[in-house]
């Protein structure tokens, strides 16, 4: 049994614009799972009908083998989501958001105070649990989503650019949340912009783009499609121009910093052992772009 | 306070004005002196004002402010969800009610005819336009939309709908417009209930209010599930 299975998902809004054409999409349970996508390729449509805030036209939806068109409130109830834009009250204090959300699931008040509290204090925000909403950082209203989306324990949360707009200190403390929270058990897609935290964090990936599902793989297979991957060294010595005679395709980028490309077939210590005989030094090197955002760029232009 | 406060004032000024200014000049109407002839109606307007704008207010705020999605994700029942909206409606409506009734008193004396019938008047009334508050809220999309019923459809209703007259005093042909007029039936029964008298009969009246009632909570809840205005 899937955590979300979608079968042949379509939606097709009244101006006749078609946000999502036929698309197929497993979730296993305990994944850690990326949909990702450019602005506007139908990730948030999807989310949406999976939390029932928008209308489906056609399709399938079960979660946790419940199909949603039989039993859609108990499917609601083992769903968690953490949407992309604030959608609390402006005027309700951290802990009514949070309290009133587990009423809404119909969680009794002692239990919902107890698992307002653990999740406030585990997401930072215990000590601004009786500030009113709209005067939190943004930052802080991310977390506030997410302490509202967890109150009721659900066993599938889905967070839609929930680092969006948060500081790196930040991002990188909701990844650990996140992760800690996958591996205790709850399973979790996540879109995002941010690739690098897609690839962190994720073992499974579907890529949308234009409504379709043109990429759905493990983040592992997905990776290996990489023919070529480019870095930039930093050079100890300033060179003139690119030391010729090699198999490697290098571009000086200033008399300091060279670019290397480097295919599948081909190692970095080749690299660096032909730099070596020629006595350059290399004192820092670093990835062009993400790998992940290399082959999301490859996949959506294909599919242009 | 800043929800109940302003009927109290305005609900004062119409006592001032047509109770104690223009009525003396007009006289007994249905064998009561002006003032406590129209004291039912000035109450029963304030009721179906409060009412409504409290439901249509909290739901299309809920829906500016996108907070309507943390009901619409869980397994709230869309009866629950009307109710929820509808008790804030009545109970403000009914807060209101009495507050107006304490006003009409430092005005005038009123004997209370039947508290069963005057209670139940206000209680679905009140619930009636709690729900019809709702029902212009869903299809609201703007906040011009949330003005454009109680300013054009409400108002002229409540006032054509017997508040300052008997329509008795009309002639046949407005007088059969004017029973065309749901507001009329409710001012009338809570009338009868406060003062004893009525334009309308009381079975017909709670007929209407209790069929208005009902086909715009069933109304109300169709669009829930149908989505409209608040699923795309």
């Amino acid at each position: 049994m899937y955590a979300l299975e979608i079968r042949n998902l379509t939606k097709t809004y009244a101006s006749g614009a078609c946000a999502l054409a036929d698309i197929n999409l497993n979730v296993e349970q305990g994944e850690f799972f990326a949909l990702l996508g450019p602005n506007g390729a139908g990730k948030s449509t999807a989310i949406g009908i999976i939390a029932s805030l928008i209308n489906k036209t056609n399709g399938l939806i079960k979660v946790f083998g419940i199909d949603t068109d039989q039993d859609f409130d108990r499917a609601k109830s083992l769903i968690g989501l953490v949407p992309q834009e604030l959608n609390f009250s402006q005027f309700e204090s951290v802990s009514e958001i949070v309290l009133n959300q587990a009423g809404y699931y119909g969680i009794p008040r002692r239990l919902a105070r107890k698992n307002t509290e653990i999740f406030l204090r585990q997401l930072g925000l215990w000590d601004k649990r009786n500030q009113r909403s709209r005067d939190l950082s943004g930052g802080m209203k991310r977390r506030l989503m997410i302490a509202r989306a967890l109150v009721h324990e659900p066993k599938l949360l889905i967070l839609d650019e929930p680092t969006a707009g948060v500081d790196i200190e930040l991002r990188r403390s909701m990844w650990e949340f996140l992760h800690n929270l996958n591996v205790a058990g709850t399973t979790i897609i996540l879109t995002t912009h941010y690739l690098e935290e897609a690839e962190r964090l994720c073992r499974n990936i579907a890529i949308i783009n234009k409504g379709e599902i043109i990429e759905h793989s493990s983040m592992k297979t997905l990776l290996a499609k990489l023919h070529a991957e480019i870095f930039i060294l930093d050079l100890s010595k300033p060179i003139t121009a690119v030391p010729l005679g090699s198999e490697f395709d290098f571009h000086l980028k200033d008399d300091t910093t060279i670019e290397v490309t480097v295919y599948m077939d081909q190692t970095i210590n080749d690299v660096f052992a032909f730099l070596s005989e020629r006595r350059i030094q290399v004192t820092s090197m670093r990835g062009k772009s993400n790998r992940l955002e290399e082959l999301f760029v490859n996949l959506t232009q294909e599919n242009e | 306070m800043q929800t109940i406060l302003p009927s109290a004032i305005t609900m004062a000024l119409y006592f001032v004005i047509f109770g104690n200014l223009i009525g003396p000049r007009i006289g007994q109407m249905g064998g009561f002196s002006y003032i406590q002839y129209i004291a039912p109606g000035i109450i029963m307007m304030a009721v179906i004002t409060n009412s409504y704008s409290n439901v249509v207010s909290s739901f299309f705020g809920a829906k500016f402010q996108r907070h309507i999605e943390e009901i619409l994700v869980s397994p709230t029942p869309n009866i629950l969800i009307v109710a929820g909206y509808v008790a804030g409606g009545v109970a403000r409506g009914v807060i209101v009610a009495f507050i107006v009734l304490i006003v009409a008193l430092l005005f005038t004396e009123i004997q209370i005819y039947s508290y069963t019938i005057t209670l139940a008047v206000v209680v679905l009334t009140a619930t009636l336009f709690s729900v019809g508050g709702l029902i212009n809220a869903i299809y609201a999309k703007k906040f011009d939309d949330i003005s454009i019923v109680p300013t054009f459809v409400l108002t002229p209703l409540t006032y054509l709908g017997g508040v300052f007259y008997s329509i008795d005093l009309l002639p046949d042909f407005w007088r059969a417009v004017s029973l065309a007029n749901p507001i009329l039936y409710m001012v009338n029964a809570f009338r009868f209930g406060i003062l004893g008298v009525s334009d309308i009969g009381l079975g017909t009246a709670f007929f209407v209010i209790i069929i208005f009632t009902s086909g715009l909570f069933y109304f109300s809840l169709f669009l829930l599930r149908r989505g409209v205005g608040i699923r795309n």
